[in-house]
């Protein structure tokens, strides 16, 4: 047993802390309110190699470790949820699966992309399949050479700056789960557009949009995986992207009580700080507490992941569902209670507590809501 | 420089201050280190030189006599005119070997901090950088520990004496050369008891320039100092020298000065033009903490602190500052400080004559009209 | 071509300082960083290194755990480092300790269109120092306060910041170059490089290797070598507390302006 972090996995964070710090702090308030997607600094987290940090050198990443990324996407939502989510998506829903699944014409055609400056997405979720992903309705009929997809996803995370997206669809409605086949599609195919930008209560910098196929023309070779494979493919990569949301989440709770931490220092009533008052030291005691636990479930699943990546037989399905619900629930339990120390001025946007606890709700909402990871635990666990 | 050894340490005479001059212009702190010169000079009973290099500057010998020089020594050479690091040290240097002064002090300018450790280094001397004090009378040093350090007594009293390379060391003819260090948090002084000259550079706005004395001027003796120089001995070429377009705060000797910190992040528009208007009111200028700089706010000419300017306005009006102890190093000495802060635990207040509990958005303006009313009624 | 840079892990000056009780500091309860200014010159480096392809050598003079340090500018993207560590070498001052690191450079071999950058100066002494000794100790011409940087051959036309402007200089290489903060915008670590800067070489330079090197005067190392020596150091007294004013309002203001006024002060 052994909880020391490597060299790398410190310097990882120290770097992200920084770059979070100088670059992602001072515009976070401003781009939640005007929605204004952080294209310069997604940028940047090319260059620096946090977007596709996890795949291997020979497609241009940085070879990172699972640990390192679930740390690096921590230290991003501590000061903005939204810059986190899409080095997330990207990373875990994009670039993974096409690691894991593609062939290697796949893999040199898309991962060097995608870690050079183009930005990817998952699409799985229809108005009519969110939890129950088996009702997919979007379709691909083979036609020759080539699928032709029909059908709509929305809340796609990175929807209006991806150019390059993991699209389930169905390619035999007879068979339910095992009719479903992943692909690769890019923007620039035929019949690909973007529909509805959401306008969301949280991580508003993020961009979720909705994604529309009309006879899109997709090369036969972009099949991602097997004919009929899609399911397993959609359900592995939420596994491991459960582990960034996680992250998320995480983040953005020790960075609700780094805020509160510095503020019941400096806020004085009754002519003492704010500290120095018993409740505020249990409360921020037990968040504290809640927030460790949550990291090492974190960290836990990274680990395990990374194991697996390295061929280990060993599954990280249950861990990474209960880092996701934990950390999820702790980031909105820690927001909440840190928005209620600050009293009013944790209801302004002078403070940034408030955009804090709307950021943490979806974390228990999205890449599965906090009932699909119990069910996803409780199948682990009652066999 | 042949057979020159700086470790013959009782062959060295008289105390030396490099007079800088940029385009035939004395620079002010030349004034403070003759004045301060002066009374090293005194304490040794020693003369006091001035070196100027330039073109065609022995005009501006007699000024510096009359704020305390017994004797300037001239070299004029074309290529003294604009300041290079090779002429300067060179001829310097082949001045000193010759003439061997026991003290040398330069201003510690952007050409002084060029010019001092490449002295050094040539000379095999020490150097001690950007000291904000001098003595060498033992006496005066200890008085000046007394009022200006925590130390006890008994330590103070020990001062007299030195432990050098395992043996004890009077340090009655050393100069004593006080710098803070670590960012203000520290203070310590220096002596370079083995080598000559002793070297320090010192810091532009903290000696007080002396009174100037129209019949010393006229006393001052002028030596042209023979050296050799030629183009092979200078590895750089000044193309130019540009003024800065912008206008440049003259921190340093404003006697109001409104500074600003991290507390107007949130409006740093509206927190500069409070900070504008609270210093035109009193007649400064405005300044700002390191955070304002780092933070583009404010250029960098700006900036109050350990790594920028030290000022001592009579009063210093701090606004949503925290009071980082590198700040205090470059404002503490201020007679008057005024804070502004939300924070009540902010450390400025620590040191602020004055201190206000409140948003600086809210207060400024209010002291803007507070001190127009108050000099309105005088 | 190669350009070193020489740089300091310095004491963070700017987080909460502690001095123990004697006066003298407590740098085991400090953070750690590297000298701001030579990060400013690092970036110099590897600007040149993307233009050039040319080698970046980072070197540091001071205990084992420097290393980490080097480590973090490798994951910047300098290629190798070298760190001068020796129990002889401590308690040098600036004279002595430029002597050393200009024997390492020299140990290294300094050609003719090489480089060498140091930050201007250090946060924790602020002298300014060592970067000019290196150069005299190695002959080189020096910039310092270097602004803005172009490079054209073996030709460098650099900006020399003054209090009121700035000289532009022409010099060759090699040459030593100081920088300053307005120089540039040091670039963060990079994923890909944190996971090669544990692969790339790192080379103790001990006492051994350097004191036959024709620079070093093993006389004039260390506290022995150092010409300087520390008589006192001290804390500043704290001013004494002022007087806060109750409440925040017009009248606090006008109370205190009735002060200033008083005093003859505004």
């Amino acid at each position: 047993m052994n909880f020391q972090l490597t060299k790398e996995q410190e310097l990882v964070r120290k770097m992200v802390a920084d770059f979070a710090e100088n670059e992602v702090k001072p515009i976070a308030a401003e781009i939640d309110v005007t929605e204004e997607f952080p294209m310069e600094n997604v940028q940047k987290l090319f260059r620096y190699g946090v977007m596709g940090m996890n795949m291997p050198k020979e497609y241009g990443g940085a070879g990172a470790d699972d640990v390192a990324y679930a740390m690096a996407v921590e230290e991003l939502a501590k000061k903005c949820a939204a810059t986190a989510v899409i080095v997330a998506a990207h990373n875990s829903l994009a670039c993974w699966p096409i690691l894991k699944f593609g062939t290697e014409e796949q893999k040199q055609k898309y991962l060097t992309k995608m870690t050079s400056g183009t930005i990817g997405a998952f699409c799985l979720t229809e108005p009519e399949a969110g939890t129950d992903a088996s009702a997919q309705q979007t379709t691909a009929v083979l036609d020759g050479d080539h699928y032709v997809l029909n059908g709509n996803k929305i809340f796609i995370t990175n929807g209006g700056v991806a150019d390059v997206f993991v699209v389930m669809a169905m390619t035999d409605p007879s068979k339910g789960n095992k009719g479903i086949s992943a692909f690769i599609v890019e923007s620039s195919f035929p019949g690909f557009s973007r529909g509805k930008v959401e306008d969301k209560m949280g991580i508003r910098a993020s961009s979720t949009t909705e994604i529309i196929f009309e006879d899109c023309i997709v090369p036969k070779e972009n099949l991602l995986g097997a004919e009929g494979k899609g399911f397993n493919v959609a359900m592995a990569t939420l596994d491991g992207g459960r582990i960034g949301i996680a992250a998320q989440a995480l983040g953005i709770a020790q960075g609700a009580q780094d805020e509160l931490v510095a503020y019941v220092q400096q806020r004085v009533q009754f002519g003492k700080p704010i500290s120095k008052f018993q409740n505020t030291q249990f409360q921020i005691a037990d968040m504290e507490a809640r927030i460790c636990a949550a990291r090492w479930l974190v960290y836990d699943a990274a680990y395990k992941k990374y194991l697996s990546s390295q061929g280990q037989k060993i599954s990280y399905g249950k861990e990474s569902a209960m880092a996701k619900l934990f950390a999820a629930e702790t980031a909105m339990a820690v927001t909440t209670k840190v928005v209620q120390l600050h009293g009013g001025y944790g209801y302004i946007k002078e403070y940034p507590v408030e955009r804090m606890m709307r950021d943490a709700k979806i974390t228990e909402i999205y890449e599965g809501t906090s009932e699909v990871q119990r069910m996803v635990i409780a199948k682990n666990v009652i066999k | 420089m042949q057979n020159f050894d700086s470790s013959n340490v009782s062959a060295f005479k008289d105390v030396w201050v490099f007079c800088e001059q940029r385009e035939g212009k004395l620079m002010p702190t030349d004034f403070e280190l003759i004045s301060e010169g002066r009374k090293l000079a005194d304490e040794l009973g020693v003369k006091l030189v001035g070196l100027l290099l330039g073109d065609n500057v022995e005009g501006l010998a007699k000024e510096l006599g009359g704020y305390g020089a017994d004797k300037v020594i001239v070299a004029d050479d074309p290529r003294l005119g604009v300041y290079t690091t090779d002429a300067y040290t060179k001829v310097i240097c082949d001045i000193i070997a010759e003439e061997k002064p026991e003290i040398f002090l330069i201003g510690a300018t952007n050409i002084g901090r060029d010019l001092g450790p490449r002295c050094a280094a040539r000379l095999h001397t020490g150097l001690c950088a950007d000291c904000t004090h001098l003595d060498v009378d033992v006496a005066n040093y200890q008085d000046f520990l007394r009022n200006n350090s925590v130390l006890a007594e008994e330590r103070i009293t020990k001062t007299d004496s030195a432990k050098v390379l395992g043996k004890p060391h009077d340090v009655a003819k050393d100069l004593k050369m006080t710098r803070p260090a670590f960012g203000g948090n520290l203070m310590a002084t220096i002596i370079c008891p083995r080598f000559r000259p002793s070297m320090a550079t010192v810091r532009p706005g903290v000696l007080k320039k002396g009174a100037y004395d129209e019949t010393k001027a006229n006393a001052v003796e002028v030596v042209k100092a023979g050296f050799e120089l030629t183009d092979a001995d200078l590895q750089t070429e000044v193309v130019e020298v540009v003024k800065a377009a912008k206008k440049l705060v003259d921190l340093v000797g404003a006697e109001y000065v409104v500074s600003v910190g991290r507390g107007i992040s949130s409006d740093v528009e509206g927190g500069i033009k409070i900070a504008e208007e609270l210093a035109e009111v009193l007649g400064g200028v405005v300044g700002g903490s390191r955070a304002a700089i780092d933070s583009g706010w404010l250029s960098a000419d700006h900036q109050v602190g350990q790594t920028g300017k030290t000022v001592h306005p009579k009063i210093y009006v701090a606004l949503g500052i925290s009071g980082a102890i590198q700040h205090k190093a470059g404002m503490q000495e201020s007679e008057c400080i005024i804070a502004v802060n939300k924070n009540a635990a902010a450390p400025i207040f620590e040191i602020a004559d004055y201190g206000i509990n409140g948003d600086l958005f809210k207060v400024g303006p209010m002291l803007i009209e507070a001190i127009k009313a108050a000099k309105a009624a005088k | 071509m190669k350009i070193i840079v020489c740089v300091k892990q310095v004491p963070d000056t700017s987080g909460k300082v502690a001095v123990k009780p004697d006066g003298t500091l407590d740098r085991a309860s400090m953070q750690t960083i590297t000298n701001p200014d030579d990060l400013n010159a690092v970036e110099a480096a590897l600007k040149l290194k993307d233009e050039t392809g040319c080698e970046v050598i980072v070197v540091t003079m001071g205990p084992p755990p420097a290393e980490g340090m080097l480590r973090e500018l490798l994951a910047r993207g300098a290629d190798r480092a070298v760190l001068i560590s020796a129990r002889e070498f401590g308690g040098s001052d600036t004279y002595a300790t430029s002597q050393i690191i200009a024997a390492a450079i020299d140990h290294m071999g300094l050609e003719n269109d090489d480089i060498v950058f140091c930050g201007r100066q250090a946060i924790d002494g602020d002298t300014a120092q060592v970067g000019p000794q290196i150069a005299e100790k190695l002959g080189l011409p020096q910039v310092t306060y270097a602004q803005d940087i172009k490079k054209d051959g073996d030709s460098l036309t650099i900006q020399r910041a003054l209090e009121d402007g700035y000289m532009t200089i022409k010099v060759k290489t090699p040459c030593l170059i100081t920088c300053i903060k307005e120089l540039n915008e040091p670039r963060y670590m990079s994923v890909g490089g944190i996971y090669e800067a544990y692969e790339k070489p790192m080379e103790v330079y001990d006492y051994n290797l350097l004191k036959d090197n024709p620079l070093i005067d093993v006389n004039n190392i260390g506290l022995a070598g150092s010409p300087t020596n520390i008589l006192i150091s001290f804390t500043p007294p704290q001013k004494g507390a002022g007087q806060m004013l109750e409440g925040a309002d017009q009248a606090t203001c006008d109370k205190l302006a009735g002060i200033l006024a008083e005093k003859h002060i505004i």
